[in-house]
């Protein structure tokens, strides 16, 4: 059977896409990240992916982030976009 | 007031965020033409985002929300308004009372008090109907045509020389005059032809439209040029306006400037410059 997943965003210049996946029963929130400034970025995409899951109390999934240079608005924008898409099972 | 308005799609957030340094005096983010059915809670939240956090300095935001003939308008209305933004389309403008109901929701909003509106007239319906269109709120800033619907409704065929749209631009200068509020010209979609975009532009501010939309940064310049009045034009307002209130002060009955009258139509034409020039004048001429 499929992993009920959603997504948003793109791989645009200054987007991201994000893609959330339902974890197998047990696990735990996992991010994946990879950035084209994710060097001095990185950390910083993670911990507000981190922050919104939490928020949202999504702790069954797992979540993979491509950027591509996105601003913290965006960053932010995408990911919640993605999580409510997965909420309502889009 | 804006003189050249320019579309930026809702949600693609390396022209969102980098709408303000554009060139455009007011910068309008779309939700609408330019963004697919699936992805508006994508643009909406994007634009909700990038108006909490980004400062767009040098210009005005508007928001082309989604017409109200569908699923999306209040929402988008409700979302952008409370991110803060400046002013809101209105596509498909066809009744005064549509334009109202906008308009009372604004008023439930906080924070929402200084929104205007610029209902978009883009069919032979709303034409037909845009002085009521114009006059229907006080938050109604200005009346914007769209000639590539309103063409497509008449059943004419669009052309760069706009012979088919001569009547309909007509009359919407003249429903926005009446009720005293600016017109603004639909954009000349042609993004590569400057000279057609520079005859165009000339013939909509001889039709006494106060601005004109692009969909593209590159006509943003060109059309300021046109539209923006020269520094003696200010000048030349600025001293009708301060004649006028001067004669008025010392109970004159008629003011006059280099030994010429100054009369009604010189008056409203130097605010017009004044409006056009961003400078704020509350004089009205009794």
């Amino acid at each position: 059977m499929e992993k009920r997943n959603a997504k948003a965003g793109s791989l645009e210049s200054s987007d991201l896409l994000v893609v959330i996946e339902e974890n197998k029963p047990g696990e735990e929130l996992e991010i994946v990240m990879h950035s084209i400034v994710e060097k001095q970025y990185g950390d910083r995409i993670v911990q507000i992916a981190h922050e919104i899951a939490t928020q949202k109390g999504l702790a069954n999934v797992r979540i993979l982030i491509q950027d591509r240079g996105a601003l913290d608005y965006a960053i932010r924008a995408r990911i919640e976009t993605a999580m409510e898409r997965f909420e309502r099972g889009l | 007031m804006g003189t050249n308005l320019l579309f930026v799609p809702g949600n693609n957030p390396a022209m969102v965020q980098n709408a303000g340094i554009l060139g455009a005096d007011t910068v309008i983010f779309d939700l609408e033409d330019a963004v697919s059915g699936e992805q508006k809670d994508a643009a909406r939240k994007l634009l909700k985002m990038a108006l909490e956090s980004i400062t767009y300095e040098g210009c005005e935001t508007s928001v082309r929300i989604n017409a109200m003939d569908t699923p999306y308008w209040e929402m988008d209305l409700k979302i952008v308004a409370e991110a803060g933004i400046d002013g809101l389309i209105i596509p498909k403008a066809e009744h005064g009372k549509d334009i109202e109901r906008i308009s009372d929701i604004l008023d439930t909003i906080p924070g929402a008090d200084g929104v205007f509106l610029i209902p978009l007239v883009e069919s032979a319906l709303g034409v037909e109907n845009v002085y009521g269109i114009a006059s229907s709120s006080k938050r109604v800033r200005g009346v914007f045509f769209g000639a590539e619907d309103y063409t497509a409704d008449i059943g004419a065929v669009r052309t760069k020389g706009g012979e088919e749209i001569l009547w309909a631009r007509g009359r919407i200068v003249n429903g926005a005059a009446a009720a005293g509020v600016e017109a603004i010209d639909t954009p000349f979609t042609d993004v590569e032809d400057i000279e057609g975009l520079k005859k165009d532009t000339l013939f909509a501010k001889a039709l006494g439209f106060d601005g004109k939309a692009s969909v593209s940064p590159r006509h943003c310049g060109l059309i300021r040029e046109i539209f923006y009045p020269g520094d003696e034009e200010i000048r030349y307002a600025i001293r009708v306006i301060d004649t006028v209130k001067e004669a008025e002060k010392t109970g004159k009955g008629v003011a006059s400037m280099d030994g010429r009258m100054i009369d009604k139509p010189i008056v409203l034409r130097a605010l017009k410059v004044l409006r056009a020039a961003g400078i704020k004048e509350d004089f009205r001429y009794e």
